[in-house]
């Protein structure tokens, strides 16, 4: 996985997912103190993820494993909203 | 999935059968905060009916082939969706209607 930012919202009424209900989001992959580094990807969300939070993001086949994505083309699905990250024994990023 | 705009067409009259009728777009990769170029490319199978010009996203990998277009294909980039709108930080970069 992938720590993340959530920088943004993309929509769109004509795809070829399949998923019902899809919301795409814009997120920009950032360090452990949710600081974002330019890159961005889009990615489902399946968490309810909101502006600026920091996420987890899994990419490629995994993305795949879960009830709503199963054998859908979707490549990025934040997975989890992140509470806190602690790097080296000291909190760098608190919700 | 990435960001990308539509620059062009690929035609290629040699194929692996599997191929026939599925359309290759030329697509650029953009820079969401800015929407500009990264003039960095990538030739994706098109899913959706997606022209020159149209923002689009495309999806990589082997989630390429699980599109009815490209289901049972040598894809490793379809075009999966076109993209109406686009917002970073609250602010609106991308809107169909006025790009």
């Amino acid at each position: 996985m992938i720590l993340a930012r959530v920088a943004g919202t993309v929509v769109t009424d004509r795809s070829t997912d399949g998923i019902s209900g899809a919301r795409y989001l814009l997120v920009e992959s950032c360090d452990g103190a949710g600081t974002g580094k330019k890159g961005y990807i889009i990615a489902l969300d399946a968490v309810g993820a909101g502006q600026d939070e920091v996420v987890l993001v899994s990419q490629g086949t995994s993305s795949r494993q879960t009830p709503d994505t199963d054998r859908k083309a979707v490549d990025a699905l934040i997975i989890g909203i992140v509470d806190a990250v602690d790097e080296h024994g000291t909190i760098t990023y608190r919700k | 999935m990435v960001l990308g705009k539509v620059v062009g067409t690929v035609v290629s009259d040699s194929k692996v059968a599997a191929l026939e009728g599925v359309r290759f777009l030329l697509v650029e990769k953009l820079d969401a905060a800015t929407m500009q170029g990264k003039k960095d490319y990538v030739v994706a199978m098109d899913s959706v009916g997606a022209g020159p010009g149209e923002i689009v996203f495309y999806v990589s990998g082997s989630s390429a082939r699980l599109t009815p277009v490209t289901e049972g294909k040598p894809a490793d980039a379809t075009i999966t969706a076109i993209v109406d709108a686009v917002d970073v930080d609250g602010k609106s970069v991308y809107r169909k209607d006025t790009p």
